[in-house]
């Protein structure tokens, strides 16, 4: 069984018609997963569901094994999942430094060896480190963003869209960063729009339409399911 | 040489002093309600009479203490009621909270309707004060009125004009330098308040991160309790307690906090001098000021009076339509939408 | 019949109740003044309810238009005190001129230079030569025969004028405040709402010249008989002596003659004050025609799109700003035309008497429990919270005198829960507006067209 996995999920909004339709997500540490398909199709809902902000009608949510269904998005973040949201994901009137100690808030131990991490992992966040992360580029931001997100010691992150909406050549660096989070030994769960450059990462990809399972496998048998590349990948 | 120093001391007696203490005076109560529009998100509009409500405890609280004769010496004897009163007022604004403001919360609605309740809060607020002390004026501070009277400095200095520092000016710069230094110390610095900054940077990040929004409000309040019966208490030594007066203070409060930049609490502070300065500036009138000045021949016959006092709060006014004129944001850009 | 019909139907029913209660139970001149003021109250709620309940705009300045709309009336109705107008009447055009021309020319250096330094420099040079001529007519104005006028009067024109004109000056109030803060924050227009009506009160409080101040202005004009004129005329006479025949045959002859006058003072005071009933229900009827027309018009449906959902209102293209200052605007009209028709059935200016509670808050309170976005429920709201601010002082007092019955008469605790009890009406008021706001936010007659 995987680290993290969402098995057979169902899960509306309000009473209406259900967004995810039997759909089963998986992470492995050490591995990138990531959840493509069109619009509408269920991706953030299915990160929303393993998170714990939307309670699904059926399926389970496992980490390690272990049943979290029905624990709050807190206690599942205590247990080591972290989360950086698509869009407003900082403080930008605190500096990096206070977004890092922000993130770590439920940590009552000495934090400063995380700090040094995230500092080691993301260098330009130390040279920052006073600065409002308002001020910061993108770019930069995002690496905030995964920061904060990395104070909590988790050991698997949940990134909504982390390329939305930048520039394409802080794209690449964002890529990195994550093969950098992979590195470490996390499992990093995402959706991502960019499909074509996320399955080229992806150790694991989830296509979904309609809240369902389309196709699964690794990010390569992706890419060369000529059914895929024609409904995704614009041939 | 004489003439342009008593015009130097005819402004700092008439316009500087008061301008400052009344200026701390504001910021104080201006710091409260960017408070609460940073982290409940609404424009207080109990502001006023709950500070009114926390001085009518304090005056009830000294009454009781001089009945047993318990006083302080040269200072107020508010200052010994002033403790129980920051209680009394927090009790007060915490039931406020549980009955009214939390289920607009939880309803997660629109502010304009939060600030339409708090709207009702300070006409509950207001009876209970007119209630308990009626519309009149009360003067409760006792012990020495000033530090330095204007005659002790015409015969220390020699000079025709004297500058009088009230007990209740010193004592209102004085606690509001030394709470001004706490609350930012506590806002920069502790865990408390650096989750009090993010939540009201960034809700649900904050929730994300784990920052509990209940004890984020209550922090709030407990700060605002304080800061609002402080504000409160240090108006009344300064000027006697009159429901109205505290009643009025709304405008150039909520004027403090849009010059300065809503919800930014250095702001607040700046905002709060930025309006008393200019009120006290532009309702001096400056006729004995121009008798020093200039020669026989040139000197006025009129007032010079810019506004008369009783539109000081007009002042409070222009400045608030020309700021939303010309930089909506503030000084310290706050939030706009 | 719908359940709303119903609903309407009892409500009203139960309003006509109460009122034939108090004609019977007191008397009918006490019945016909608390109507009378219940229908201003109504036009009033109604002013604030096209603001909150069509655009969610919060004002919280009423009592500012209000008192713009009585002011209008001294100033259209009252006779002109040529004294005055000789002694600082040139002046005080001139302080206004000069006032007007540096608005003006700073409007046009702005547009034309961009240059803040010159606009500021023009408007404080427009003030100062302003506050000159001003101060010197205001003296000159005041000092006239400062017991009986002291001011400029007005223009002696028929008093329901100024029920138009007090719209109009309400209306560039609210024109200029809307200008300045719609479109920011929605909190913004609250505040800056309670700033002018602040300054308003302010004006008409200490501009002696203007309004006498303090010193009020009585005896305007009224659109309807005096009481002592009807008893003179013939058809009047012959009306209550046909009315009362029943009773006054049962008198003696040598009664008759003075019993017919009684009778006649009585029901002089009641005519009156159905004749003004007769005029405030027709301005009623009239703004509830028009608002519904417009509510039903492409504006009026433009209007709650953008209420329900502002941004896909302005996504779609609609002016958002440009249509809250409408609404703002003509609420405002409105308040100020009920403010004009209070100080006409009053008789008098009472500057003194402008307080938030009554003039604002007291509004809010109705427009709540009516229904916010319910013109019907804004009649409703205003008719019952007027009756019930009517009986809460009583109630006020009768509270304080029994909760402290176990104190001695002269107990100076007793003494001063008597003396302050009026404010009990202020803590019920406000109970009851965040009491019906949680727990039947539709109030009592809910809006009917919610959803588009």
């Amino acid at each position: 069984m995987a680290y993290l996995s969402g098995t057979n999920l169902v899960a509306a909004y309000d009473q209406s018609v259900p967004i995810l339709n039997n759909c089963t997500i998986e992470a492995e540490k050490g591995e990138v997963a990531v959840i493509v398909g069109p619009n509408g199709a269920g991706k953030s809902t299915a990160m929303k569901v393993l998170l714990g902000m939307l309670k699904p009608s059926a399926g389970s949510v496992t980490l390690e094994g272990k049943d979290i269904s029905r624990l709050s998005v807190q206690k599942r973040i205590r247990l080591g999942l972290a989360f950086v949201p698509q869009t407003d994901n900082v403080f930008p009137t605190m500096t990096v430094q206070e977004n890092l100690e922000m993130g770590a808030f439920l940590r009552t131990d000495d934090i400063s060896q995380t700090l040094a991490e995230v500092y080691d992992l993301f260098p330009i966040l130390n040279d920052r480190r006073n600065q409002l992360v308002g001020q910061l580029s993108g770019g930069q931001r995002q690496q905030a963003a995964f920061g904060r997100a990395m104070m909590t010691q988790p050991t698997i992150m949940l990134l909504d869209e982390p390329t939305a909406g930048v520039a394409p050549n802080v794209v690449d660096e964002i890529f990195d960063n994550i093969l950098n989070l992979k590195n470490s030994g996390r499992a990093v769960l995402m959706v991502e729009q960019n499909a074509r450059q996320a399955l080229e990462i992806a150790d694991k990809g989830f296509v979904l339409v309609s809240g369902r399972n389309e196709h699964t496998g690794t990010g390569k048998e992706l890419l060369a399911n000529p059914e895929v590349r024609r409904s995704f990948l614009g041939g | 040489m004489t003439d342009i120093l008593n015009a130097i001391v005819l402004l700092l007696n008439f316009v500087f002093l008061p301008g400052l203490s009344y200026g701390s005076q504001l910021a104080l109560g201006a710091l409260a309600v960017t408070l609460v529009y940073a982290i409940l998100r609404f424009a207080n509009f109990a502001q006023g009479d709950t500070m009114a409500l926390s001085t009518v405890m304090t005056i009830l609280l000294t009454w009781l203490l001089q009945h047993f004769g318990i006083t302080l010496g040269f200072m107020p004897t508010a200052l010994l009621a002033l403790p129980l009163a920051i209680i009394g007022c927090l009790i007060y604004i915490m039931l406020v909270d549980t009955f009214v403001y939390r289920y607009y919360r939880r309803q997660k609605s629109k502010p304009i309707t939060i600030v339409m309740a708090s709207v009702g809060v300070m006409f509950v607020t207001g009876g209970i004060v007119r209630f308990v002390l009626g519309p009149d004026h009360h003067i409760f501070a006792d012990g020495e009125r000033f530090i330095i009277t204007a005659r002790e400095f015409k015969a220390m200095t020699g000079l025709a004009e004297g500058l009088a520092i009230k007990t209740s000016q010193f004592l209102t710069i004085t606690i509001a330098i030394l709470l001004v230094g706490f609350v930012f110390y506590f806002l920069q610095r502790t865990k408390t308040g650096k989750a009090m900054r993010a939540y009201a940077d960034n809700e649900d990040l904050a929730l994300l991160s784990g920052i509990e929004p209940h004890n984020i409000v209550r922090v709030t309040w407990i700060l605002v309790a304080i800061l609002t019966t402080i504000a409160g208490v240090l108006y009344g030594l300064d000027k006697g307690f009159m429901a109205t007066s505290y009643h009025q203070l709304l405008l150039p409060t909520f004027a403090a906090v849009i010059v300065g930049g809503i919800g930014s609490p250095p702001g607040a502070i700046i905002g709060g001098f930025v309006i008393s300065f200019s009120e006290l500036i532009l309702t001096y009138a400056y006729k004995k000021f121009f008798i020093y000045l200039l020669p026989e021949i040139l000197q006025p016959d009129s007032l010079l009076q810019f506004l008369g006092t009783e539109y000081k709060f007009a002042v409070s006014f222009v400045i608030l339509v020309i700021v939303l004129l010309l930089r909506p944001t503030g000084i310290f850009k706050g939030k706009v939408i | 019949m719908s359940r709303y019909t119903i609903r309407v139907g009892v409500t009203f029913g139960t309003m006509l109740l109460l009122l034939l209660t108090v004609g019977f139970g007191q008397s009918w001149s006490v019945c016909l003044s608390i109507l009378n003021l219940c229908l201003i109250s109504a036009i009033m709620a109604m002013g604030v309810n096209i603001q909150w309940g069509y655009a969610g705009l919060f004002n919280v300045g009423i009592m500012g238009f209000t008192a713009l709309g009585g002011l209008s009336v001294v100033l259209i109705s009252k006779d002109s005190v040529q004294e005055a107008v000789n002694a600082g009447g040139m002046k005080m055009l001139m302080a206004l001129i000069i006032f007007s021309l540096s608005i003006v020319l700073s409007h046009y250096f702005y547009k034309r230079f961009k240059s803040k330094w010159m606009v500021s420099a023009t408007l404080l040079a427009g003030y100062i030569i302003t506050r000159y001529f001003y101060l010197d007519a205001a003296q000159s104005i005041e000092a006239i025969n400062p017991a009986f006028s002291g001011y400029l009067g007005g223009l002696g024109l028929p008093v329901l004028l100024s029920w138009i004109t007090g719209g109009l000056f309400a209306a560039a109030a609210a024109w200029l405040i809307g200008k300045i803060s719609l479109g920011l924050r929605t909190d913004y227009l609250a505040i800056a709402t309670l700033g002018i009506s602040e300054i308003i009160i302010a004006i008409i409080k200490n501009e002696d010249w203007l309004s006498r101040g303090v010193k009020n202005i009585t005896a305007i004009p009224r659109p309807v008989p005096y009481e002592i004129d009807l008893q003179q005329v013939d058809w009047f006479k012959e009306m209550v002596a046909t009315v009362y025949a029943g009773r006054l045959d049962l008198l003696p002859v040598s009664e008759q003659a003075s019993a017919l006058t009684a009778y006649a003072s009585d029901a002089s005071i009641v005519l009156v004050k159905l004749c003004y009933s007769g005029l405030f229900i027709a301005v009623l009827l009239l703004i509830i025609f028009l608002a519904s027309l417009a509510l039903d018009s492409p504006w009026g449906r433009m209007i709650r799109a953008i209420r329900d959902n502002e941004i896909a209102a302005s996504a779609m293209g609609k002016n958002v700003t440009k249509r809250h200052l409408q609404i703002f605007v003509i609420g405002s009209a409105i308040a100020g035309v009920s403010g004009a028709m209070l100080v006409t059935y009053n008789g008098q200016f009472t500057p003194g008497s402008y307080i938030p509670l009554r003039y604002t808050f007291l509004i809010w309170v109705m427009v709540i429990v009516g229904g916010s976005g319910n013109n019907l429920g804004s009649v409703v709201g205003g008719f019952l919270i007027w009756f019930l601010w009517i009986e809460a002082e009583p109630f006020g007092f009768w509270l304080a005198d029994v909760s402290t019955s176990f104190l001695d008469k002269e107990n100076s605790i007793r003494q001063h829960l008597l003396n302050n009890a009026q404010y009990i009406r202020l803590i019920f008021m406000g109970a009851v507006l965040l009491v019906v706001m949680r727990f039947s936010p539709d109030g009592i007659l809910p809006e009917t067209n919610k959803k588009l």
